[in-house]
């Protein structure tokens, strides 16, 4: 992933890459019109924020003679914003973990190892991140019923795991097909065993794999709505995506409290995002960029 | 896709003893793969306890009568067993050819492949068009590249009710839209316009992530194979079609595959957009929810029913995908 163009030969003259006036000025227009567009409901969510009625969004042009942060002191005081953050936290955290733990030896042996029952298990992978939630999510509430896991933390990390750890082993496989199997070979003359090679050579090396594969488990985790919609059941313990959901109601919008909350939400996912962004298309896409 | 590190290990043996007895043979192929085994266990045994055995047990829901009043639960202390009933295939029956199946299953059909091809064309379309533009020479492109991942980086369930305030009667699009004198389009309530406010509000979230795997794609295209095809004539679109396409082929394939089953099992989208409102422009995974948890009773073998159909569809759409992929791969 490090073929810059640049590093060929001088190139002043080449035609391809450098357009004319016309052109430039239509490139720039027209990735200025998307970057407004993509920009403009996230602005537009900030600045709704501002204004301290919940009806403020239908005449926006009052927003800024009254702007203020009270929509967000209110949100932080008196709701349960915390509360929120907190079951997010121990949500998004708990599937990353055990996502993670479990499915990079996984990735591993999917990657290096030709051992009856590959396909099928890689079939299986790629099948169960094609699942509809539907399919699993009635028979997952009988049964987490029964255990009394409804409404509970755990209950929701167990399912959110069915998503990822397929995905999270799909992903660690693409990373670690990128590391050159002479190391392995390496390892094992040596007289590494294949765990050994695995945990002494191949996972230090693929740490930027596994941080890729835990930020996409963590930030899916961060917003699944369906699953956490149906799981829980005590407005304490909501995760935000269900907690935006209760600013309105069938009653009550209040639409300006909902804006300060997403806004506190969002600003540090996107800023976290925009860190690594980079690695995760590598991650999702690795095995076909490489062409 | 060719890395097999312990296989020189397991040519051998073969070629050295012939035709060994099949007690021997399990326990050479254990002997040989126990390691690869002991490595995907802790994913097989996940899969078996919170895929497999739930989708076992969902599959058995269908083939019965189940719905949230004869299901076994708990009020209080007291826990009141199951007692629905098994009946057979009625469910798919009643679901594909039933007196309503036109209105709950095939409307919804129809309506889920037009919202897949749409939003996937539209995502892939507009995403390649920004890759190729933000592949140029350019002053500020990774300024243009930073802003134009915004609606990726931020939380879907964020950015959802940010449009769902937009496209609210009064909001900031129908003033826009009535400010230049057009009919403002009531986005939330009409079906054709909630439909549209769908695909218009998945093209927007999906179109990022297309226009970065793309963008990958297009910078692992040698250099000079443009510069050899503008020497040997070809016109711009001759290089687009002949150089850019099949340079970005495994890209694309993988991204399509990716859109279509994300955009098909959308369900976020649709569900914090409309709510519980909306029912000509719920797909079917929405709508499935909705029968299973977005009504009382709750019809859990209704909804446990559509999801077995959902599922099908998607392993039926894979392997033809698949198939068409290897002919294809085959005649390049």
């Amino acid at each position: 992933m490090t073929s810059s163009p640049s590093t060929h030969a001088p190139r002043k003259q080449r035609r391809r890459g450098d357009l004319g006036p016309v052109g430039q000025v239509g490139t720039h227009v027209t990735l200025a019109v998307a970057s407004l567009i993509a920009l403009f409901p996230i602005v537009w969510l900030v600045y709704l924020s501002l204004g301290p009625d919940k009806d403020d969004y239908l005449h926006p042009g009052g927003i800024f003679a009254k702007a203020t942060l009270d929509n967000y002191s209110f949100v932080l005081t008196n709701t349960a914003f915390f509360n929120w953050l907190w079951s997010t936290l121990v949500v998004a955290g708990g599937t990353t973990l055990f996502g993670v733990m479990s499915a990079a030896t996984t990735g591993y042996a999917v990657s290096r190892m030709r051992f009856p029952g590959h396909r099928p298990l890689m079939w299986v992978l790629l099948l169960t991140q094609a699942f509809p939630i539907a399919v699993l999510i009635v028979p997952m509430y009988e049964i987490f019923s029964q255990l009394r896991l409804v409404d509970s933390h755990l209950g929701l990390i167990l399912v959110n795991c069915t998503t990822i750890v397929p995905y999270c082993s799909w992903l660690l496989k693409g990373y670690f097909d990128t590391i050159p199997v002479e190391l392995d070979e390496a390892g094992m003359i040596d007289g590494l065993t294949p765990f050994g090679t695995f945990w002494r050579l191949i996972l230090p090396l693929a740490r930027p794999g596994l941080a890729v594969a835990a930020f996409y488990a963590f930030i899916t985790a961060f917003a699944e709505v369906a699953f956490a919609s149906t799981f829980l059941l005590d407005d304490s313990k909501y995760t935000f995506a269900v907690g935006l959901q209760s600013f309105i109601s069938e009653h009550d919008a209040q639409w300006n409290l909902m804006a300060a909350t997403a806004v506190l939400i969002a600003i540090p996912v996107t800023v976290f995002f925009y860190l690594v962004q980079r690695h995760v298309v590598t991650g999702l896409t690795a095995g076909s960029v490489k062409g | 896709m060719t890395l097999t590190a312990p296989a020189p290990a397991a040519e051998t043996p073969r070629s050295r003893r012939r035709a060994p007895r099949p007690v021997q043979r399990v326990r050479d192929s254990y002997r040989r793969y126990w390691y690869a085994y002991a490595m995907v266990a802790p994913v097989v045994i996940v899969l078996g306890v919170l895929v497999g055995y739930p989708l076992a047990r969902g599959f058995y829901l269908t083939l019965t009568d189940a719905n949230s009043l004869n299901s076994a639960r708990t009020i209080g202390v007291n826990t009141i067993d199951a007692t629905y009933k098994f009946i057979g295939l009625d469910n798919y029956a009643e679901i594909l050819w039933g007196p309503a199946a036109y209105d709950r299953f095939w409307s919804h059909f129809v309506w889920t492949i037009v919202w897949t091809v749409t939003c996937v064309v539209l995502h892939y379309v507009i995403g390649l068009g920004l890759a190729m533009l933000l592949n140029q020479r350019l002053r500020g492109r990774v300024a243009y590249r930073l802003l134009l991942i915004l609606p990726w980086a931020v939380p879907t369930f964020v950015t959802v009710f940010a449009w769902r305030i937009m496209l609210a009667d009064a909001g900031v699009i129908n003033s826009m839209i009535g400010a230049i004198g057009l009919a403002e389009p009531s986005w939330l309530e009409d079906p054709t316009w909630q439909r549209t406010a769908a695909i218009l509000v998945n093209t927007w979230c999906g179109v990022p992530f297309m226009m970065l795997s793309l963008l990958g794609g297009l910078q692992s295209i040698d250099e000079n194979l443009y510069e050899a095809a503008e020497i040997d004539g070809a016109s711009a679109w001759q290089r687009f079609r002949h150089v850019t396409l099949p340079g970005l082929s495994s890209v694309s394939s993988t991204v399509v595959l990716l859109g279509v089953i994300w955009t098909f099992n959308q369900f976020a989208i649709i569900f914090l957009l409309f709510g519980n409102t909306a029912p000509d422009a719920q797909i079917l995974v929405t709508w499935a929810y909705r029968l299973g948890f977005g009504q009382q009773p709750r019809d859990f073998a209704m909804s446990a029913a559509y999801g077995v159909l959902l599922l099908a569809i998607l392993i039926v759409f894979t392997s033809f995908y698949y198939r068409w992929l290897k002919r294809n791969d085959q005649l390049a």
